[in-house]
């Protein structure tokens, strides 16, 4: 038997030069004492691990990267037996590299269960630990906890509370080692007493008023607290004293607000509500009487199914005299995000062959044959889905509108969805596209594709043609309306 | 009336927030002060710094700047018509509050909400003004999440994301009539309209800072909201097919589910009764199957299960003993999708299996130690020397996993 002595309960680096040196000698597991510390005075023991006399041909050692960073977890557990363990994993795990993955295997299973104690003692400790506020020698502000941890972790938390509270001067003083920073640099001392650290703060009185008003007492859910807040931290915890008081006085207030008769509303509230009644949105009874109105009430539209799931109507823009107005099929995503016609990827697409073919945008009026964005879901994704000929027709009331007050001279539908719409039959793009046309209020009519369209085109050469086209139709109608030219295009 | 002390002030006004149930501190850009002249640090996955008996962490001081409001929302404790005591904080005092709390290591940041007081803008002003103070003036560098107001103008909006970590708008109720009952002066459209801007502007700035990390932030951790159960009639089926949208519209990170609560001074409008806390469970329990698992909420309530959600048991389990024909599952062969479908088997247990039967085929008592319990779990696999005993059929499995009726009392 041989005694192995650690100076410090989870001084990782100093395992590893132990057990590398063991190991390579093959010295075997259960030949090996592990001990802390000097503190049975054993002097035989001390030092006896320092002639490390090989018992077979010495080895290189490998190990794969994760079960350094699990041993280096496990080792600042509090069971006497976690360096034995660790050391035994070591072995395997020259014979059967892959063992560390092995999740099954009772020694890995036990060490990760030591590594998961340990971590959650270590995120429990960066949330329980309070500071008191003190004063030093100079008046300045310091702050001190005590903690209790359960297992050998000080040193491993402390990076946490240095990012936290780096301006600050703190000491965390645990029964095993102290923490203490000074503002620049973490000195790490000796185990200290709860009497060492300050036994009130001015602030609690505020922590606890929050933690008293903050608590429902209509959904008492002992439990679910103790499993995440353990009574084993209660006793570090100023508000911890208030628990059983409000869960011995929760079913009263609980049983009161249900009982007590409601009360009639203060003055206050009479006051406002005659002065400024709730405002209903404008009902559809009466048609509206400009562009402004129309909009207005398109918001609460709910003459088809597709308000439904839409985020909101998206109704067309630009100005009054457009003397052109687009039309597309409907809002996409983003559009049904943003509220506005024509800014997502195809909006992007038809605003650089506007501004191609020298057509200024913020002349024209843009708008959709349906006002809702129609989609299906799934999973997180919503996919686009064409409207069908109802949605169409119900939509029709608000595209006439549009054409109504804006009363443009030339119409320009992109897709066959917003061909449909103004012409209310279903002759194909196809036949329409390039024509002259003319719709039943005399307004000239261009057809033309949707710009998602191109989008859409899968082969490179297609889509160098079809944007060409695209392209035309747009000087085409920058000719039939010059009005529309950009001041900085050139003629 | 007579001045309040900053404690009264804080007795009413977390009081007034604690029927929010959304807390998370997580999933923001990761910070620290070191070598500044700062304070306060985020970890990634946020930090609960205590427990209320109501089983809610606590994580971050939620107030409400003031509790005065002008709107009616009749299931809200500081409606206007309610006589519960009012109470505002000054700006400086929530800050105050937070730097004071945050250095005691009570809490990881701030959650921010308010009644409306004279405008929405100015509302939504005074709230900005918290967190830029915080940021600015005192270098805080830990969480801040802040409630929106869904009228509010864009460019506060803007400042809003530029200081806060999450910022969130409640949708309140499952339902656009229901909503329009119970909080006549909000308007679905209006909320709607708000939270696709912010999805907007969050996916935006996330874009500009993969380029550049000077673009300004807007709300790094995302946005969030929350759904009141209980108020209304409106069934789990209707509940969970609002989430589903919602999280497709708007890219949420979460919706939280509020059993609705009796308040102080309730309104007569409002069943009262005790808020249904096993109906909420239920309802995460789903959430997360959608978000984690694979499910479709179709199938979580389908025409069998009609659209509630059994309260006995969980509605993975429910879902598994409707579908029996897919049981057992065999743990050494199934894909993913498969396994994550087993109940007993949470996503990280789905994980280690996968990876510990590269190397060996996985008994009984192995999967017992890659899952947390196999009570329920070794009615639905097959493994290395087991299968489960002859058919249990559902009805009788469903019984075995119901906890028994209690035992009326006897007068
Ligand atoms: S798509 Fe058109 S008709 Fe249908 S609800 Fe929307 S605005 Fe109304
Ligand atoms: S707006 Fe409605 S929900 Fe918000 S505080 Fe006022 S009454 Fe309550």
């Amino acid at each position: 038997m041989r005694t192995v002595r650690l100076a410090q309960p989870a001084d990782f680096g100093a395992w590893r030069v132990r057990a590398r040196a063991l190991a390579a000698a093959r010295v075997r597991p259960e030949d090996i004492l592990w001990q802390v510390g000097g503190d049975d005075g054993d002097l035989f023991g001390a030092g006896a691990d320092d002639s490390v006399e090989a018992d077979a041909p010495a080895r290189t050692l490998n190990v794969p990267r994760g079960f350094i960073d699990l041993a280096a977890q496990a080792i600042c557990h509090s069971d006497p037996e976690r360096f034995g363990l660790l050391y035994r994993l070591l072995l395997r795990l020259q014979d059967d590299p892959h063992l560390f993955r092995v999740a099954t295997d009772p020694d890995v299973h036990r060490a990760e269960a030591m590594a998961r104690a340990v971590r959650r003692d270590l995120h429990k400790m960066t949330a329980f630990v309070r500071f008191r506020e003190v004063r030093d020698e100079t008046g300045a502000e310091a702050f001190v906890a005590w903690f209790e941890p359960e297992h050998f972790i000080v040193e491993r938390v402390a990076s946490f509370f240095v990012k936290r509270f780096s301006s600050m001067r703190w000491s965390i003083l645990t029964p095993s080692r102290s923490l203490h920073w000074d503002g620049a640099t973490l000195h790490l001392a000796a185990g200290a007493t709860r009497a060492d650290a300050p036994d009130g703060d001015a602030i609690e009185v505020h922590w606890r008023t929050y933690y008293t008003n903050i608590f429902n007492p209509a959904r008492l859910k002992i439990k679910a607290m103790k499993a995440e807040m353990p009574m084993k931290y209660w006793r570090n915890l100023p508000e911890a004293g208030l628990i059983s008081p409000l869960i011995a006085g929760a079913p009263r207030r609980a049983r009161e607000m249900i009982m007590n008769d409601p009360t009639p509303a203060p003055e206050r509230h009479v006051r406002q509500t005659r002065r400024h009644p709730v405002q209903e949105p404008t009902p559809l009874d009466t048609l509206p009487r400009s562009l402004v109105e129309a909009a207005a009430a398109a918001r609460d539209c709910a003459r088809c199914g597709l308000c439904r799931h839409a985020t909101q109507t998206v109704f067309g823009e630009g100005p009054l005299d457009a003397p052109v107005m687009f039309v597309g099929e409907q809002p996409g995503d983003h559009e049904d995000l943003a509220g506005r016609p024509f800014v997502g990827p195809a909006g992007r697409l038809f605003d650089r062959t506007l501004a191609d073919a020298g057509i200024d945008r913020s002349r024209a009026y843009v708008t959709n044959a349906v006002k809702h964005f129609k989609f299906s879901l799934r999973g997180k994704r919503r996919i686009h889905q064409k409207p069908d000929a109802g949605e169409v027709q119900a939509c029709r009331f608000w595209l006439g509108l549009e054409r109504d007050f804006v009363k443009p001279r030339l119409i320009v539908s992109l897709g066959a969805t917003a061909l449909h719409a103004l012409t209310g039959h279903a002759a194909t793009l196809s036949s329409l596209r390039g024509r002259d046309l003319v719709l039943d209020d005399g307004a000239r009519l261009i057809a033309t594709v949707h710009p998602s369209y191109l989008l859409r085109l899968p082969d490179e050469a297609t889509r160098v043609r079809e944007s060409a086209r695209f392209l035309a139709d747009m000087k085409r109608i920058l000719a039939l309306a010059p009005v529309m030219r950009r001041a900085d295009a050139a003629a | 009336m007579a001045q309040l002390g900053t404690i009264e002030k804080l007795a009413i006004l977390s009081d007034a927030a604690k029927y929010d149930a959304s807390c998370a501190s997580s999933a923001t850009t990761k910070r620290d002060s070191l070598g500044g002249k700062g304070i306060g640090s985020t970890t990634g996955s946020g930090i609960c710094h205590s427990y209320a008996p109501d089983g809610r962490c606590i994580s971050l001081l939620k107030i409400l700047l003031t509790n005065f409001c002008s709107y009616d929302c009749v299931f809200c404790i500081n409606r206007s018509s309610s006589n519960v005591r009012r109470a505002r904080f000054s700006v400086e005092e929530v800050v105050d509050l937070t730097l004071n709390f945050y250095k005691r290591n009570y809490i990881e940041g701030l959650f921010l909400s308010s009644g409306i007081i004279r405008s929405p803008d100015y509302t939504m002003a005074e709230m900005v003004r918290v967190a830029e103070s915080l940021r600015v003036d005192h270098g805080f560098r830990g969480y801040i999440h802040l409630k929106l107001i869904p009228s509010a103008s864009p460019d506060l909006v803007a400042r809003a994301g530029l200081f806060a970590d999450r910022v969130s708008i409640n949708v309140e109720l499952p339902s656009e009539v229901s909503l329009k009952r119970f909080a006549p002066e909000k308007r679905a459209p209006e909320i709607g309209a708000a939270m696709g801007r912010l999805r907007l502007g969050i996916e935006e700035s996330r874009e500009a800072r993969r380029t550049s990390r000077k673009a300004p932030s807007f709300a790094p951790a995302g946005q969030s909201t929350q759904m009141i159960v209980g108020a209304d009639g409106a069934s789990d089926a209707a509940i969970l097919d609002r989430s589903a949208q919602l999280y497709g519209a708007f890219g949420l990170k979460r919706v939280y589910y509020s059993a609705f609560s009796p308040i102080p001074d309730s309104s007569r409008h409002l069943p009262l009764s005790e808020p249904p806390l096993m109906r909420e469970h239920r309802l995460y329990q789903a959430d997360w199957l959608t978000r984690f698992y694979g499910f479709e909420v179709e199938e979580i309530l389908d025409a069998q299960s009609g659209d509630m959600l059994d309260l006995d048991i969980d509605p993975k389990l429910a879902w598994a003993l409707r579908h029996r024909g897919r049981f057992p599952v065999d743990v050494n062969r199934a894909d993913r999708e498969t396994l994550l479908r087993v109940p007993g088997l949470g996503a990280r247990s789905v994980k280690r299996i996968l990876e510990t039967r590269r190397f060996r085929r996985l008994r009984l008592e192995d999967v017992g130690r890659l899952a947390r319990s196999l009570s329920t779990l070794r009615h639905f696999i097959v493994a290395e020397g087991w299968r489960p005993g002859a058919a249990l059929d559902a009805d009788r499995l469903r019984q075995r996993f119901a906890p028994r009726p209690q035992q009326l009392a006897l007068l």
